[in-house]
């Protein structure tokens, strides 16, 4: 008993107050999410606080600001034909590079990751100085090109992730058994990727969605995106119906988060 | 494993002529990774080394603020930056605002890192999710919410206020105080993640055995937890630095004008005063900020790898 005793730890006040102070900390990173809804619901007319009461009205005014609706649309379009390239050419480089065996593999490698390296401020500018004597520069093309950069990392990398755990022998067994390149990818391959391909293609969706530098130089005033929209508006103006879209654009984030949660977990995808 | 491998047991096995057909499965190989890259690799130069290339050359040339640009070699444009002292004093702004962001974010990243590297709870998964998940979100709402609680009649400024603790409201919009908070919690998610993958070495069972043998919390935390987290701690850092002196979307909308940084200099030149050559120096500069930051830092991790 008194040996059970000695070994049964001592109240720590430590262990509480760390576990406040990591409570805090968790809050100050969501503060600017969880404000957002607050004030969406506020009925102040500008921005301010306490809020004085509960309103839908931000919401109801979104389907009439045709800035936001026009926005929302260029980017959705943007968005999905983005995520449609990169997935066809990120996929196949991915295979490419765990399936085979050449010599410029790390180099191969290094250039598809290297876009994440580079600040998306200096990509803009030289894509709008590139653009300006093609005329793309306010065109879905120059927008689209813009993001492929951007984007296709993200789909190398998960796509990677799930063929880094997986073994080829079944690839190998189907191939011996005479199915032919194709089959083999279309029977074995594919399913074995597809929770890196999907990660990888909802993340692409929804960082060419939310990107907003690249968009504001290359497409500002002629075809600006949502983000460029939500950021002229925060400029200028000063009351809620912004936290609503805001709202709108954190839900559809956080629906990106779970399918990739789900399919191959959030740190994973990410890292 | 590759194909090759895999395949040459089954041929010897086949009883086939083994070095034709490794020859074959070569060649074949060769075509199908290259049809495999060669697409990818043709879009990633479009949209990624054109750009780059253009811009660079694109620096050499000569601009006036009036959008006209001279095609030239000259290093005029050059010369100006690092000549004129409020270019050395944006340079300087800028690089003062990483490293403080830097540092911030590791100090308030360190303990949710540690809390969630050392956790056993059911709810782990759960809990590193939500700290990584604002990585997806925009960073123009992130940037909004920021503005409201900030704001001269945002939460802060209310409530301290209300509470009657000041006359006249806090300034923490418009200035570098804003655009430093707001960024510490932006790259937040990415310390996080970045410190969680560098504490390989850090387990519990170390500690507890220094515990056993004596050591005292503050001697366990100095002598083992924070030595083995180090290189975590600094990819943490460099990372946030990194991203930190490059970012414009939180400068733009917390700075409102008055924080002048590279990112939104650049910004500047190039719509507004329509001088390209010189927005594209600028430009080549921060690359070479980047490049050198990023040099050092392998050097430094292979010195405290070895």
């Amino acid at each position: 008993m008194s040996e059970a005793r000695l070994f049964k730890p001592r109240f720590n006040p430590a262990k509480p107050a760390f576990g406040i102070l990591v409570f805090l900390l968790y809050l100050f990173l969501l503060a600017p999410l969880l404000i957002v809804f607050v004030v969406s619901f506020a009925s102040n007319q500008y921005l301010s606080f306490p809020p004085e009461g509960l309103t839908f009205k931000w919401y109801e005014m979104l389907p009439e600001e045709s800035t936001f609706m026009n926005g929302m649309r260029v980017s959705l379009i943007v968005a999905v034909i983005v995520t449609v390239i990169v997935l066809a050419l990120g996929v196949p480089v991915a295979l490419a590079l765990d399936r085979f065996e050449f010599k410029a593999k790390a180099a191969v490698q290094s250039f598809f990751l290297s876009p994440l390296l580079i600040p998306s401020i200096v990509l803009a500018l030289g894509m709008v100085l590139l653009f300006g004597p093609l005329n793309l520069n306010n065109t879905y093309t120059g927008i689209i090109i813009g993001h492929v950069a951007i984007t296709i990392p993200f789909v190398i990398r998960t796509t990677l992730m799930s063929l880094a755990t997986t073994d080829t022998s079944c690839e190998a067994a189907a191939r011996i058994l005479g199915a032919g390149s194709w089959t083999v990818f279309r029977r074995i391959t594919l399913p074995i990727i597809q929770p890196g391909v999907i990660a990888g293609g909802v993340i692409a969706f929804i960082v060419s969605f939310d990107e907003a530098v690249i968009s504001l130089f290359v497409a500002e005033s002629g075809l600006p995106t949502l983000p460029v929209q939500v950021l002229r508006y925060v400029e200028n103006s000063a009351d809620a119906a912004v936290a609503a879209l805001s709202v709108i654009l954190i839900l559809i984030s956080l629906a990106v988060v779970v399918v990739v949660e789900r399919a191959m977990g959030l740190r994973k995808a990410l890292r | 494993m590759t194909v090759t491998q895999t395949e040459a047991p089954a041929a010897r096995r086949a009883g086939a002529a083994e070095g034709e057909l490794e020859k074959s499965t070569g060649r074949r190989n060769r075509r199908t990774y290259l049809a495999l890259l060669i697409p990818g690799v043709l879009g990633l130069v479009v949209s990624f080394v054109f750009p780059l290339a253009y811009m660079v050359r694109m620096s050499f040339n000569k601009g006036a603020p009036d959008g006209v640009i001279e095609e030239t070699f000259t290093l005029d444009t050059y010369i100006q930056p690092l000549t004129d002292p409020y270019y050395w004093r944006v340079t300087l702004d800028t690089f003062q605002m990483g490293v403080t962001v830097g540092l911030l974010c590791v100090l308030v990243s360190y303990p949710v890192a540690l809390f969630l590297a050392r956790s056993t709870s059911k709810y782990r998964g759960l809990l590193i999710a939500v700290a990584i998940a604002p990585l997806l979100t925009s960073a123009v709402v992130r940037t909004y919410g920021w503005m409201v609680i900030l704001g001269t009649n945002g939460l802060v400024n209310s409530t301290l206020d209300g509470m009657g603790l000041i006359d006249t409201p806090l300034k923490l919009t418009n200035n570098m105080t804003g655009v430093t908070i707001g960024l510490v919690e932006i790259f937040m998610p990415y310390a996080i993640l970045a410190m969680i993958s560098g504490f390989g070495r850090l387990s519990p069972q170390l500690e507890e055995a220094a515990g056993s043998l004596g050591a005292s919390k503050l001697q366990i935390f100095t002598r083992v937890t924070l030595p083995l987290s180090l290189p975590g701690i600094l990819t943490a850092f460099l990372l946030v630095f990194v991203l930190s002196i490059s970012t414009f979307i939180t400068p733009r909308l917390l700075g409102g004008g008055s924080v002048q940084v590279l990112a939104t200099e650049i910004y500047d030149q190039t719509t507004g005063l329509l001088n390209w050559p010189f927005a594209a120096a600028l430009s080549v500069i921060l690359l070479v900020l980047f490049g050198l930051i990023i040099a050092v830092y392998q050097r430094l991790t292979k010195k405290i790898g070895g």
